[in-house]
């Protein structure tokens, strides 16, 4: 191995470890931020954060131990998160969210 | 023909007659008439096997292990109830062809009958008592339907209520006799039974066998004191009351006590219950019948008197009481379903079967009088009929039995019985057939068609005949008797006559005869001093012990189930942890033999979210909106926790899931208060507060003893993942466990999800026409509405990535067998694509777009999953073996094709339908009237010119 892919390998080990930590973080400041509002709209709009931030996490994970196995359900939460976000939203905007 | 045909004939008869009900009335009756007439002909051709004394028999193994086999067996007493049952059968349909009124559903009525009649023969060819019972509540259930024939009729059905009830628990009873009886012999079969005499009445035993058996045929016959249900099943269509109440059910009480004769009689226990039930019976069905004004309830009191007569003289225990019992249940059947039909058609054409508004019916109607006098003067016991010749025998009998030390109770109370009897008969004539002729009939009567009074008539016939002429049909009386006695004791030698000599059971006959036509010319005195007297209303009694017995488990059900899920899960919290404390306490614990992990940050972020979320929600749940949304985060952090554990299908399932729940809930939501009231005391919060942290400290314990430790057993899970591929073509053992191993598990569940759905959609459609609606369609928003009703943003949105969806529903299912995924995550990724096009556009816009219905859709995937099940019969393999192969088409990898791949599409679709008929039945709730249905997918559409709704959402709020 030489000592540019020695490098290379310590800095994308770093980088993920500070990637989990500052996803992390940015998770946890979400759930702050769901409970302290003040408004509804705060509120789902900080667990749609929440959700982008899952997708990362599980992305994360995936390269951290570099398998494939984790994308469908990021794909999932991808593809159809916002669709709970949106009700939610009709809900508070005009209470049937099937109408 | 063989027996499994005789008694599977009417069952599998009963199928026809609905279908033909379109092709009309005479086709109807005509296949019904058929089917039976096979029955009766293949019974008859057994008749040689029968004459010549030997015992025919049929035989499948059915439930060996519990001693419950399908054994029939026809001698002389099953094939002469068979006859009577078949026989009778084929007169009743002729009659009810003609009976029944136009608007009367005739297939309903001849298909109630079919499953009658297969039933009554069940029960008196069976070879195995437990079969036996099968057909006996058989019996019970179709002659509920029967009776209760005429639905709008109260009567109707309170009459049939009572039957049920009444001969459900003889049934019951007889059921623990019949298993006592089968315990002591050791086996359920009747011949192995029947030959064990000496062992059953030795047995200690024997007394509530005895007992419980008896139970079972007295409700059945209408013995005292269980008589008085019979009466109100007259209720009935005239053809029942003469199938069920002279000939057939009523007699299978009857036929019992004769088929158990040779082991259960001859004990004293037997005599006194039977005899003296017998007596009291006859006694009083014949005083009751001469004061009825009904016709019909005269005639079923006249038939429990009969009823009486015959288990009085079984109960004696001596051949000749036997033969005499034979005797009468023939005569029986045959003047008694007579006299039925002609009161039927009395009713038929005067339209009222009180006999105080007829009388003079002799000149207008010859053929009906001629029929019912005839039968009526052999039901009197007048010489020259056939009742004439079993009563004469009953008398007899009644002379030398001895029933508590004294030599005059038995006879005395059988000369009052016939002379009641005869007095019944003298009034039926005389007051409904003599006398002048009135004007006041409700309407003018006159004789019917020959179908109704052709049946009866040929009755009578036998009537005569056997009257005039008994030598002729002695051989098969001996014959029955013989099978009844089953070689206990010797058959009599007495010979059925007309004539023998001044005997003490002529005079007794004569006294009978002429005290009977005393009482009749005294009729109205009598009539003023029976009305006077105080007796007890069974059916007050009866209703009055129903209503008490319904308060009781009503206070018993309140008591323990009140409702409260807070109750139950309190009571279920606490056993649950008591009994694993008592485990944890009272078991040994092994060692550790796992070390601990560490926690990484990230994990301890994740367990921090999950805490929070939880506390959250345990103090901000009062805030319903606000805890659906901590409900998300506890998903969500669930979801990566299992993608984290390496259990991707689990985390796809949940995430998918999740939505779904959260789409529900809000569409529920809708319907309630934003805050959870405060309801219950801070008393009773506290308790919960204990609880509940009771069992989540015991459940953490849990979990961190068996972190800890491996399981005692080796897990099954070692098994799946060697077999998965091996046995289920699969590398995802989660999906092969779903779809292979558990596969019949996976199918009774989509069932139950398809009825569930169908269950919601029934709910919400009750609502929608109940009182409701009106409160529903009227309902006004609380809040003022912010928004467009169907933005373009989210209708643009939801219709380009709907493709990716459907895309990714079919990439995760058909990968479902070897990488996480399968039909059912794709199911609900699909209802969420579809979910996705009803918020965007609107529930009018979306189902005019619907091509299957929902229901359909949940069939398709419980028949596509079933018939891949039912597929795997036809390589001779057990249901639901799955198998897989490969194939290649050229320009393709090779690629691997399962039927476990069918039997996922069929968890798929019920997956779809399901999902999307309960999310649909739920958002028509919320249809509003004043909201008209908007037929553009969008309100803002640049391509259309026309003004925005006026309705739209401003001028709302």
């Amino acid at each position: 191995m030489t000592d540019m892919e020695a490098l290379a390998n310590s800095l994308m080990t770093w980088s993920i470890y500070a990637a989990f930590v500052i996803v992390a973080v940015s998770q946890i400041l979400a759930m702050i931020r769901l409970y302290v509002g003040p408004s509804v709209g705060d509120r789902i709009l900080a667990l749609d954060t929440m959700f982008i931030n899952a997708i990362a996490l599980l992305v994360l994970i995936g390269i951290f131990q570099g398998t494939q196995i984790y994308f469908e359900a990021v794909l999932i939460i991808a593809m159809l998160g916002f669709v709970s976000t949106v009700a939610y939203a009709r809900f508070v905007l005009r209470g049937d969210i099937i109408e | 023909m063989s027996l499994f045909l005789v008694v599977a004939l009417p069952f599998l008869g009963a199928l026809l007659p609905g279908l033909m009900n379109t092709a009309g009335r005479a086709a109807c009756a005509g296949v019904t008439f058929a089917v039976s007439l096979a029955a009766f002909v293949g019974l008859l051709t057994n008749l040689p096997a029968v004459l010549a004394g030997e015992m025919v028999t049929a035989r499948i193994d059915w439930i060996p292990l519990l001693g419950l086999n399908v054994t029939l067996m026809l001698d002389g007493l099953g094939f002469f109830f068979a006859m009577l049952i078949l026989g009778i059968g084929l007169l009743i349909i002729t009659y009810a062809r003609f009976y029944l009124a136009r608007e009367d559903n005739m297939g309903e009525f001849f298909t109630y009958l079919l499953l009658f009649q297969g039933a009554m023969v069940g029960i008196v060819l069976s070879d195995n008592i437990l079969l036996l019972l099968v057909f006996w509540e058989l019996t019970s259930l179709s002659s509920f339907l029967l009776i209760g024939y005429w639905k709008h009729l109260p009567e109707g059905r309170q009459g049939a209520r009572m039957a049920l009830t009444v001969t459900g628990m003889g049934g019951l009873a007889m059921i623990g006799g019949m298993l006592i009886l089968g315990n002591i012999v050791g086996s359920y079969d009747l011949s192995v039974i029947l030959q064990n005499r000496e062992l059953i009445q030795g047995s200690p035993l024997y007394l509530p066998a005895l007992i419980l058996i008896l139970l079972g045929c007295f409700t059945k016959s209408a013995q005292f004191p269980f008589h008085f249900w019979l009466p109100h099943a007259m209720a009935a269509p005239t053809p029942v009351s003469a199938y069920l109440h002279s000939a057939t059910m009523v007699k299978a009480g009857i036929f019992l006590m004769a088929r158990m004769w040779p082991v259960l009689s001859g004990t004293p226990e037997w005599f006194v219950l039977v005899t003296g039930a017998g007596l009291i019976t006859m006694v009083l069905g014949a005083v009751i019948a001469l004061f009825k004004h009904d016709l019909k309830a005269l005639l079923a009191f006249s038939t429990v008197s009969h009823l009486g007569l015959i288990t009085m003289l079984l109960g004696t225990g001596t051949a000749f009481g036997a033969m005499a019992a034979v005797f009468h249940i023939m005569n029986h059947a045959t003047f008694k379903a007579a006299l039925f039909m002609s009161a039927g058609i009395i009713d038929h054409e005067t339209h009222t079967r009180d006999i105080r508004r007829l009388g003079g019916l002799r000149h207008l109607m010859p053929v009906t009088f001629g029929i019912a006098t005839l039968a009526a003067l052999s039901m009197a016991g007048i010489p020259l009929l056939n009742g004439f010749l079993s009563k004469e025998m009953m008398l007899e009998e009644a002379y030398h039995t001895v029933l508590l030390d004294s030599h005059w109770l038995v006879p005395g109370l059988a000369v009052l019985g016939s002379l009641f009897s005869a007095a019944y008969c003298f009034r039926l004539i005389g007051h409904v057939f003599l006398g002048p002729v009135r004007d006041d009939y409700p309407h003018k009567p006159h004789d019917p068609e020959p179908g109704l009074w052709l049946p009866p008539a040929f009755l009578v016939v036998l009537v005569v005949g056997i009257g005039i002429a008994p030598f002729l049909v002695e051989p098969f009386v001996k014959l029955v008797t013989a099978s009844v006695l089953g070689g206990t004791a010797e058959l009599p030698y007495q010979h059925i006559k007309i004539w023998h000599g001044l005997v003490p059971a002529l005079y007794m006959s004569i006294a009978a005869v002429v005290g009977g036509l005393i009482v009749v010319s005294a009729f109205n005195p009598l009539l003023r001093l029976w009305d006077a007297a105080p007796r007890p209303e069974a059916k007050r009694i009866f209703d009055a012990i129903i209503g008490g017995v319904v308060r009781l488990s009503e206070r018993v059900i309140h008591g323990v189930h009140n409702g409260s899920f807070t109750r139950y899960a309190a009571i279920m919290t606490v056993a649950v942890v008591a009994v694993g404390y008592h485990a944890w306490a009272t078991g040994t614990v092994g060692p550790a033999t796992r070390v601990p992990q560490v926690a990484s940050p990230v994990q301890i972020a994740g367990w921090a979210m999950l805490v929070a979320a939880t506390l959250g929600l345990v103090l901000l749940h009062r805030n319903r909106l606000l805890s659906l949304v901590l409900i998300g985060i506890v998903g969500l952090v669930v979801s990566v926790g299992f993608v984290f554990f390496s259990a991707p299908d689990l985390a796809m399932t949940q995430l998918t899931v999740e939505v779904v729940t959260i789409i529900l809930l809000l569409l529920a939501l809708n319907f309630l208060p934003n805050r959870t009231p405060i309801e219950s005391t801070v008393l009773r919060r506290t308790r919960d507060a204990v609880l509940a942290v009771a069992a989540g400290v015991a459940t953490m314990a849990l979990s961190y003893h068996y972190l800890l430790r491996d399981t005692i057993s080796p897990s099954i899970s070692e098994f799946h993942l060697a077999n998965s591929y091996k046995g289920g073509g699969g590398t995802n053992v989660v999906n092969v466990i779903l779809v292979d191993f558990r596969g019949f598990d996976t199918y009774g569940e989509i069932i139950v999800l398809g009825i569930a759905a169908l269950l919601i959609y029934a709910l919400t459609e009750a609502l929608l026409d109940g009182p409701v609606r009106a409160r529903l369609l009227n309902r006004k928003p609380t809040d003022p509405r912010a928004g467009d009703m169907h933005p373009m943003m989210m209708v643009v949105m939801t219709r380009v990535i709907m493709p990716v969806v459907m895309l990714v529903g079919f990439y995760i299912f058909l990968r479902g067998h070897n990488e996480p995924g399968g039909g059912f995550i794709a199911g609900l990724v699909v209802s969420i694509g579809f979910v996705m096009q009803y918020m965007a556009s609107g529930f009018a816009w979306t189902s005019a777009r619907l091509r299957y219905p929902y229901h359909g859709v949940i069939g398709a995937g419980v028949l596509t999953a079933g018939l891949t099940g039912i597929g795997s019969w036809f390589v001779g393999k057990p249901f639901l073996t799955s198998d897989y192969t490969y194939v290649r088409i050229p320009p393709f990898q090779e690629f691997e094709l399962a039927t476990a791949a069918l039997f996922d599409l069929g968890v798929f679709l019920a997956v779809v339908g399901a999902v999307m008929l309960s999310l649909e039945s739920f958002s028509r709730l919320a249809r509003r009237a004043h909201v008209p249905d908007v037929e553009h997918p969008m309100d803002i559409d640049p391509s259309r010119d026309d003004p925005p709704d006026p309705l739209q959402p401003r001028t709302e709020a």
